[in-house]
């Protein structure tokens, strides 16, 4: 965020941040209200995204991508978040999860089929492992791909899914063994397979411009070329792939915390009360830096663990508590600068009222809180 | 055709400018700073030349303290293909620059110059004029429109009655005005790329130009402040105050 000082962002980084920070300001910030009544957003915006780098940073030179560490995706998080529209993020960014697993697991005819459609945003990639009996439970999913030929038979259903009406790819985790994690495997299902159908979750607490779906599969035919990883092997690439998820969600909430924190001390430094502005009496500055002081420890937090798995490790516990702490974070602020705006902060079209009805979304998906905690303390032997 | 364009490193348009308590300037210290926002047109124009097969080498040149060197690889992240750093920490003022841009002219042959036509920090709109002087090029300035065909040169300049169209022999200056273009915004991929293109570095000493100030900054102030606006009680006493207080009617 403040990085000049900092010793994780090269010159590059920082020009990267100042060119994003104008594609932001230009491409969405001017249209977050609309497109969040609208519920969607032009599909135009995926091609504008990969244009920019935002979409294939990351991801293999080969097939399209740019190789980037992960203080590049920090950036792209956390610009994205500036325009305060967090549905837009959630489902501009879908391939951030829905993609590694293809990159990991995939097979070079099939990576070089998808994946470049992909990250020159023509195409877009969903990630589909919750269902409508248990999301945080996954060793216990119950939708069944059985062998049969060369195909998988898909049948059950996914729900809460992010892009995922207008997806073109599903990374689908299925049970293709026996009960519990032994039994899951991961299979890439394109839109139009028949036997796989879709419904929209339009009315949602946040993130309208998000396209959140239902999916269906009923006798769906899936050619076993598509199967990501092993047979039977899938729980681990979910599990890593949520570690990169955990990551990329915590920048973004500290960017969403980041700008509830500046709109309240703008609003703060223009409204006058009693005599004098808002951010002049005590208790509304106090409530100002204790915003800051959450947003500066979750920042350090954040951009330390990335340093980390920069150098190989795998804090696992660490990047829950990350999650956690930001989205912690993010609910803090988010009542902090409602509360500073008042009345105006009540009302629809502004980007704390929004940020506000997001905080949920953040700290549900991508593992709840409670799972977060969970996991940490087994990871921790505590 | 190679198009040499020149790129100024100024306070940045968002910065609220703060003037030293001693009156000597403009404070400096811990402000971002950005390439001339018309410069940025200038860039992004050469660069449609150069896509359009018109031209076949942007250079970027920059005057002035190490830190320009930030200016040009903003400018070589846009598409320009190298940079030429003329290094001092001497204060540069219009003259000066033209001078060195001349030497530089001279050393790398360009077909054109497009600067910007001001820069926002002292907005003194000269160097571009100046420049084209010392050479004896032919100069358009303002331009919203260019167009080059068969080496020759149509600018569209906006002027207080309309529109002018000028018609300029190669090589030529020309000086951008808000209009000409939208510069485009820097991907990841032409960041990474800049990073790896040359910057060379040469000095005034090198190029032979005196670039002590002619000019001495005696004082800088804060604009007034803006006084607060009074609630008039009629029409009547309007006009009063407008006829005895403002001395407008």
């Amino acid at each position: 965020m403040n990085s000049s000082k900092s010793p994780y962002y090269t010159p590059e980084h920082e020009a990267y941040r100042e060119s994003l920070r104008r594609w932001v300001a230009t491409e969405i910030e001017p249209y977050a209200d609309q497109w969040d009544e609208e519920g969607t957003f032009p599909r135009e915006l995926y091609r504008k995204a990969a244009q920019i780098g935002l979409i294939p940073m990351g991801y293999p030179e080969e097939y399209g991508g740019i190789p980037a560490d992960l203080f590049y995706l920090i950036i792209g998080a956390q610009e994205l978040a500036r325009a305060g529209a967090g549905g837009v993020s959630a489902s501009l960014l879908s391939h951030t999860i829905g993609t590694p697993p293809i990159v990991r697991g995939g097979s070079p005819e099939l990576k070089a089929r998808v994946l470049p459609g992909i990250l020159s945003g023509e195409k877009i990639s969903a990630l589909a492992i919750t269902e409508p009996s248990g999301g945080s439970d996954v060793a216990n999913l119950r939708t069944r791909a059985v062998r049969d030929g060369d195909h998988y038979v898909v049948n059950g259903s996914k729900t809460f899914i992010t892009s995922g009406m207008r997806a073109d790819y599903y990374t689908v985790a299925v049970r293709t063994g026996g009960p519990g994690r032994d039994g899951i495997s991961l299979l890439l299902i394109e839109r139009d397979r028949p036997g796989f159908s879709r419904t929209a979750l339009e009315r949602k607490m946040g993130w309208w411009a998000s396209d959140t779906a239902t999916l269906y599969f009923e006798d769906c035919r899936v050619p076993v070329g598509n199967l990501l990883g092993e047979e039977n092997r899938g729980f681990r690439l979910i599990m890593e792939n949520f570690n990169q998820e955990r990551i990329f969600l915590a920048a973004g909430c500290n960017g969403f915390s980041r700008v509830c924190y500046e709109e309240a001390l703008n609003y703060a430094r223009q409204r006058h009360t009693f005599g004098r502005p808002l951010a002049e009496h005590q208790v509304v500055r106090h409530k100002l830096v204790d915003m800051l002081m959450r947003i500066n420890a979750t920042q350090a937090y954040l951009e330390s663990l990335a340093w980390r798995i920069e150098q190989g490790e795998r804090p696992i516990a660490d990047v829950c508590l990350l999650k956690n702490q930001a989205t912690l974070t993010m609910e803090f602020c988010a009542r902090e600068a409602v509360q500073i705006f008042g009345g105006a902060g009540y009302l629809r079209g502004n980007k704390v009222e929004r940020i506000y009805r997001e905080v949920r979304v953040n700290a549900i998906g991508g593992g709840a809180e409670e799972i977060m905690r969970d996991l940490a303390a087994r990871q921790l032997g505590i | 055709m190679k198009i040499l364009v020149p790129v100024k490193r100024v306070v940045d348009y968002n910065v609220k400018i703060r003037v030293k308590p001693d009156g000597s300037g403009v404070d400096t210290a811990n402000v971002k700073m950005s390439m001339n926002p018309f410069d940025e047109i200038a860039v992004e124009e050469a660069i449609r030349l150069k896509e359009a097969g018109v031209a076949s080498e942007v250079v970027a040149v920059s005057c002035g303290v190490a830190q320009c060197q930030e200016t040009l690889r903003a400018a070589m992240a846009m598409g320009a293909d190298r940079g030429i750093l003329v290094q001092t920490d001497v204060e540069l003022q219009p003259l000066a620059v033209a001078k060195l841009l001349k030497a530089v002219v001279e050393k790398e042959q360009p077909g054109l110059v497009i600067a910007g036509k001001q820069a926002i920090d002292d907005d003194a709109n000269q160097t571009g004029q100046m420049l084209a002087a010392l050479l004896g090029w032919p100069q358009a300035t303002f331009a919203s429109k260019v167009v080059v065909t068969d080496g020759k040169l149509t600018v569209t300049r906006e002027v207080d009655g309309g529109l002018e169209t000028l018609e300029l022999p190669l090589p030529a200056v020309i000086t951008t005005d808000l209009r000409l273009n939208e510069p485009r915004f820097a991907t990841l991929p032409n960041i990474m790329k800049a990073k790896k293109k040359p910057i060379d570095t040469l000095t005034p000493e090198a190029l032979g130009v005196d670039v002590t100030p002619r000019l001495a900054t005696l004082k800088v102030e804060e604009p007034p402040k803006r006084k607060a606006g009074v609630m008039v009680g009629s029409v009547d006493e309007l006009i009063e105050k407008l006829r005895n207080e403002a001395k407008v009617i």
